[in-house]
């Protein structure tokens, strides 16, 4: 088994208009984005492949910290401006890409965003 | 040299390379250990076999001398030794896999080297280096790509087949139309680079390309003999390869289907194209599933490899598949060719107010065919701009000199 993190890629154009309700159309809208997901976090429970989920707020709500020198530096704002920002993410365990790549699409799907799979770094023990 | 010997051994590597690294790939599960154990085999072979002689099984003392490159290279490495121990474990199963496990093996392989998660030109060239067995060098040259960047670009590749853990399967019954198709992309992408070769390519049109789709789509058909769009490829590029020694005028132009010596074409790869279109039309009348893209235009190309010349050519029949094909595939290339056939049936002004409707702009093939319509129609001066603007997007050496003549015996040049 491998775990993945799956990103929902959200753009800040759906958060730009004041109409818009958490980046979706209208309340009806969000309300039913999020209780489609809330239903596929269910399953993914229910047959083994979840680890973690959760959303993130608005990236212009991020600080970036540079803990490298003796003083960390906080800078406001997110470390790339971006167009596109990750809006949320699960961690999954699923036993190759094509099982993980057939639930982001599952998940994209319910939380009608974009999402990247990514595998987790997997550092071999005797390293 | 011995000529028997180098024939042996150049027809062990088209025949068994896909072999010897599926094999490898799935009882190590390692793309990279399985090519280099592959190729490592095959240096030996060409070392050994003039001295020792051609094997009795050239594919088993492939795969035998392979395996055993392999667990070297595991010993070798001792970090991995738990992997080692499966390895040595692998010695003593000295039992040959049944029947059947092997094309299991290559269909995986092919499977996995044509993955959508992968790039698209990743896929093309790790399927000419893992199935087609064409090294590094040979591939860099077939794109135009500097050696290093290929290489990085296939070893990137088995990375993420790696450390994304892109599985070594077959995929399920759910998935199998749409992962096929992936593959047939591929081998449709290797042809036609070949076809027509892009930008400097050393020769306008590539044999060995064309070949090395061909090979690989029968070697797909043996394993898939009933899917018909595999079928359907095989054909279409049978037909159109056959056309290949009637492409190239002397001196270095391209020659258009209208303008070729019918005699020169190949028979014999024309027969077999046309007996798969046949078999496939006898399936669909059968009541079998309806034939798709690749199929409607070997039927196409079957048309016209069976008709004595240009005026003999059932034109209504083309044209009735070419609106079969609209309706499975509605893009505006398929209506420019569609457009072509319009010509011979309705005339060259239908054909041009259909190719005018079409948004094809950056597409050299568009100004093409417009160019000759409107020489057909007497349009002289649209015709000279459209026939620039095609000199101007065309890349391929021969396809540039056809349209610079064209262009150039337009009346009042």
């Amino acid at each position: 088994m491998a775990q993945y993190l799956l990103s929902v890629i959200d753009d800040l154009s759906n958060h730009e208009d004041p109409a818009n309700v958490y980046g979706h159309p209208s309340a009806e809208a969000a309300h039913a984005s999020w209780a489609a997901t809330g239903r596929f976090n269910d399953k993914l429970v229910a047959d083994g492949y979840f680890v973690f989920a959760n959303g993130l707020g608005v990236p212009a709500n991020a600080t970036v910290v540079d803990g490298r020198a003796e003083t960390p530096i906080f800078t406001d704002g997110p470390y790339v401006e971006t167009k596109e920002f990750t809006a949320g993410f699960w961690v999954i365990e699923a036993p190759d890409l094509d099982v993980a790549l057939k639930l982001a699409a599952e998940g994209s799907r319910a939380c009608g965003r974009k999402v990247e799979v990514r595998p987790f770094l997997d550092v071999p023990l005797e390293m | 040299m011995n000529t028997a010997v180098d024939d042996a051994i150049i027809r062990a590597h088209h025949e068994e390379w896909a072999r010897v690294v599926a094999g490898l790939a799935r009882r190590f599960g390692d793309l990279d250990v399985a090519e280099d154990a592959a190729a490592e085999a095959f240096a030996i072979a060409v070392e050994r076999w003039p001295i020792d002689g051609v094997p009795p099984n050239p594919g088993a003392w492939l795969t035998t001398t392979a395996r055993r490159k392999a667990i070297d290279r595991f010993r070798r490495e001792s970090k991995r030794g738990q992997v080692h121990a499966e390895a040595q474990a692998m010695i003593d199963d000295g039992s040959s896999d049944p029947a059947g496990a092997i094309d299991d093996d290559v269909l995986r392989l092919l499977f996995t080297c044509c993955h959508p998660a992968l790039a698209p030109e990743a896929r093309v060239a790790l399927t000419l280096r893992m199935v087609a067995g064409l090294t590094v060098p040979e591939i860099a040259k077939a794109f135009l790509v500097q050696e290093a960047a290929m290489a990085r670009r296939i070893t990137r590749a088995k990375d993420k087949i790696r450390l994304a853990r892109i599985p070594y399967m077959v995929p399920g019954a759910e998935d199998l139309p749409l992962r096929v198709s992936a593959v047939l992309a591929v081998l449709f992408l290797v042809f036609n680079e070949g076809y027509l070769s892009s930008g400097s390519a050393p020769a306008p049109i590539r044999a060995d390309l064309t070949g090395e789709a061909i090979r690989l789509a029968r070697l797909l058909r043996d394993l898939r003999p009933d899917d018909g769009e595999v079928v359907g490829l095989l054909a279409l590029m049978l037909l159109i390869e056959a056309r290949r020694p009637a492409r190239l005028s002397a001196t270095g132009e391209l020659v258009r289907l209208d303008d070729q010596d019918r005699s020169a074409w190949d028979r014999r790869l024309l027969s077999e194209g046309v007996a798969l279109v046949r078999s496939r039309l006898a399936v669909v009348a059968a009541g079998g599933p309806p034939a798709g893209r690749y199929q409607i235009l070997a039927a196409i190309n079957a048309v016209h490899g069976t008709a004595v010349d240009m005026a003999a050519t059932d034109w209504f029949q083309v044209l009735a598949l070419y609106d079969q094909l609209v309706r499975v595939d509605p893009s505006p290339i398929v209506a420019l060719n569609r457009a072509i056939a319009v010509a011979e049936v309705d005339g060259p002004d239908v054909a041009l107010a259909a190719v005018d409707r079409l948004q094809l702009d950056g597409y050299e093939l568009f100004h093409a065919t417009r160019a000759d319509l409107l020489r057909r129609t007497g349009r002289v001066p649209a015709a000279r701009a459209a026939y620039e603007r095609a000199i101007e997007l065309a890349d391929n050496a021969a396809e540039i000199a056809l349209l610079t003549r064209r262009r150039d015996q337009l009346p009042g040049g």
